[in-house]
């Protein structure tokens, strides 16, 4: 019984219903303009993913109209120009660099070079502690104080 | 040397302001790229008179808005009456831009919940959807008598935002020629 459920449920799985949408294209470069893309271009529904991996009906939407204007033969900067006319740098998996995105570009380096900066002082700070040399007569105190200890 | 002991307050103080910021912006409000920007041309025919046509063209010389709707859409029942209500008061026309639908589910929802629409344009496959930028209905967009889009709401709007920003507008931009 429990056999029939498990292979039911396999049977009757939903991803083996899901829908593949199959293109043709006139080329491999084609192809490759399409796929790249839809993984670099957002989907606005569900933000997090890229219109390859969005089964929104927008994202849909957004993957015919990228094949319909590659197909048509427009290249990449075009689709990326129609998309970004529409929906804003948004859109962009890769924003470009101006004044507004300036911080998310730089940002990492930034904090990177305040880390980097921390770890140089500490470093140098740890070098002249150590260096600290004891004259005769401490040497000779710490030398007493610890073999009292010993005793 | 005790400021040093502040540092890290200071820090956690800065994160707390720069996160606290974060969390009034909503991430779904993504800039319109097309205010002040002409507004999208279409032609489509109408959901109530299929062999007429809608486009925005018809509407130039006059402060309107776009409404973008569906009979699938749960915000737009929300947000329905409120369209309802600012068509009733006379202040302005509402195009109905009827989003991925059928023509026979959004012909019985405007029946069952009231039609405020001057006409609803029938953008079936959603490809004027795409051009308008819209990625999430209800959207509603404020047109001025030239035919450049001054605003855009996404998400139901409420009569507050009514009160507070579409009104406003849509009488300024009546007194301008």
């Amino acid at each position: 019984m429990r056999y029939a459920l498990l292979l039911s449920l396999l049977l009757f799985s939903l991803a083996a219903v899901a829908r593949v949408e199959v293109h043709t294209f006139d080329s491999p470069e084609q192809e490759a303009d399409y796929r790249q893309l839809i993984n670099e271009l957002r989907c606005l529904v569900c933000q997090n993913q890229n219109l390859a991996d969005s089964n929104a009906e927008l994202a849909q939407d957004l993957r015919r109209q990228t094949y319909e204007m590659i197909k048509g033969g427009a290249d990449k900067d075009e689709v990326v120009d129609y998309m970004v006319q529409r929906y804003g740098d948004f859109v962009l998996y890769r924003p470009p660099l101006n004044l507004s995105t300036l911080l998310l570009w730089v940002g990492p380096f930034l904090i990177l070079g305040s880390g980097v900066l921390v770890l140089v002082l500490t470093i140098r700070r740890r070098k002249r502690e150590a260096g600290l040399q004891l004259n005769p007569e401490q040497q000779e105190r710490a030398r007493r104080l610890l073999n009292d200890k010993k005793s | 040397m005790k400021a040093r002991y502040l540092i890290p307050l200071g820090i956690f103080l800065a994160l707390v302001v720069l996160l606290g910021v974060g969390l009034t912006l909503d991430p779904r409000k993504v800039p319109s790229p097309f205010i002040g920007k002409p507004a999208p041309a279409f032609r489509l025919p109408r959901l109530h008179q299929p062999e007429q046509t809608i486009s925005p063209e018809d509407m130039k010389g006059q402060v309107w808005l776009l409404n973008v709707w569906a009979s699938w859409c749960v915000s737009c029942r929300a947000e329905h009456k409120v369209v309802n209500r600012l068509v009733r008061s006379g202040e302005v026309k509402v195009v109905g831009l009827n989003y991925k639908d059928e023509p026979d589910d959004a012909r019985s929802w405007l029946a069952a919940l009231g039609n405020p629409y001057l006409a609803s344009a029938m953008d079936r496959d959603g490809r004027v959807g795409i051009d308008w930028g819209v990625y999430g209905v209800p959207e509603t967009f404020v047109i001025d008598k030239q035919g450049t889009i001054r605003y855009k709401h996404i998400g139901p709007i409420t009569e507050a935002s009514v009160k507070e920003k579409i009104l406003p507008l849509v009488r300024k931009l009546k007194e301008d020629s």
